[in-house]
């Protein structure tokens, strides 16, 4: 492919190949100041024309690489940037052994990590974005890389996908240098990226030991709350917020219910960001 | 006809983790893990010592649990090892 980058993302490494150069221009813009990899790729994202044609005329994006999702619907070239960051998802998703990875963001303090986990919409990324600006350290937004031996969480500081009304909630305390392109009409609706700050960038490879998971609910009527979660409803949510728990066999059986033997786990729910934040510093606050 | 013997794996197949008052279960020949609840654990760590029917199950569960208190004692058993076979967890020799 005629365009091409190479990204070390904590303990990951990506080639990034397009026939377009607008894609692989905006991924490097939006990662800048990230190393490129001392040893050959982990894995490969190539973002090219489903068919031959589909370079000039209405060029369409298909997500292709190491690992990939037969049938997946190709993308209109202006979200060239969007498909990018699905086949880094991609890859470690269906491709990545090493770790058990969570479908979760965290943050980290004084070396002890909090795990937000979710459902779609209950707020994981925003919530990580607001820490991260807050005086803490984000270690990924997509997800959360456990080590089965060690218990360790290791950084993954992808760009954030902010959606919708949570761009402008961090477009209020972040600087505009660091956010990628508006891209509207997603499926999930305008997306914007941000990138971590440099400090988190900078610990790309300094990791932190689980200290609280959390569970969040956001609902504009729901009345600010916090609820214990036991070690078995917080492992059966946890194996269904995991990409490759199936993969890992006793490893992931075995990394998982250390987790949660070891780690307190929480419910909250929120009507909104600030109420949320406080609820995050009363938890974190009794640990 | 003889009432039918169960089995299960031998202990160093399964792993168990209590979580609560539930048990996380990983066994190992199917890759597969399952949550259990009382006396589901229970009826598994009789069978890990050998096989048994269900009314020898039952009398060796009873020593521990106390389920001589529960009235249907031995219909209850035959539906969790029911369960536990469509499982995977146990089979008749």
């Amino acid at each position: 492919l005629r365009h091409a980058l190479q990204l070390q993302i904590g303990p990951a490494s990506f080639r990034l190949g397009s026939h377009w150069r607008g894609p692989i221009k905006a991924i490097s813009r939006l990662y800048a100041g990230y190393p490129a990899p001392d040893q050959p790729c982990d894995f490969t994202v190539r973002l090219e024309a489903d068919t031959m044609w589909r370079r000039w005329l209405r060029p369409s994006v298909a997500i292709g690489g190491d690992y990939m999702l037969p049938g997946a619907a190709p993308m209109a070239l202006v979200h060239g940037l969007l498909a990018a960051e699905m086949g880094m998802n991609l890859q470690m998703a269906l491709g990545q052994k090493h770790f058990l990875l969570l479908h979760a963001s965290s943050v980290e303090r004084d070396g002890r990590a909090l795990v937000i986990t979710g459902e779609s919409g209950a707020g994981k990324s925003t919530l990580a974005a607001l820490l991260g600006e807050k005086g803490w350290r984000l270690l990924g937004d997509e997800f959360a890389l456990l080590h089965p031996e060690s218990g360790q969480l290791h950084p993954f500081p992808r760009a954030i996908s902010l959606k919708n009304g949570a761009i402008t909630v961090l477009e209020r305390i972040a600087p505009a240098n660091r956010f990628g392109p508006v891209l509207d009409g997603t499926p999930k609706g305008r997306i914007r990226h941000l990138r971590p700050n440099p400090a988190a960038v900078a610990a790309m490879r300094e990791t932190a030991s689980p200290a609280l998971i959390l569970f969040p609910r956001f609902g504009a009527e729901l009345a600010s709350a916090i609820r214990p979660v036991g070690g078995a409803e917080a492992f059966v949510r946890l194996t269904q917020a995991s990409t490759n728990y199936g993969n890992l066999g006793l490893r992931g059986f075995e990394a998982l219910t250390k987790l949660v033997t070891t780690v307190p786990a929480r419910a909250i729910d929120y009507a909104d960001t600030n109420g949320a934040l406080e609820l995050v510093d009363e938890l974190w606050g009794s640990l | 006809m003889a009432a039918p013997r169960y089995i299960a794996d031998p202990p160093h197949l399964v792993r168990k983790v209590r979580l609560d008052g539930l048990t996380a279960l990983f066994h190992i020949p199917s890759g597969m893990t399952h949550i259990l609840a009382p006396p589901a654990p229970q009826i598994l760590q009789v069978l890990g010592k050998g096989p048994a029917t269900a009314a020898t199950i039952l009398s060796r569960i009873s020593k521990g649990y106390a389920l001589e208190k529960q009235k249907d004692a031995k219909a209850a058993l035959d539906a969790r090892l029911a369960e536990l076979e469509a499982a995977g967890l146990v089979s008749r020799l």
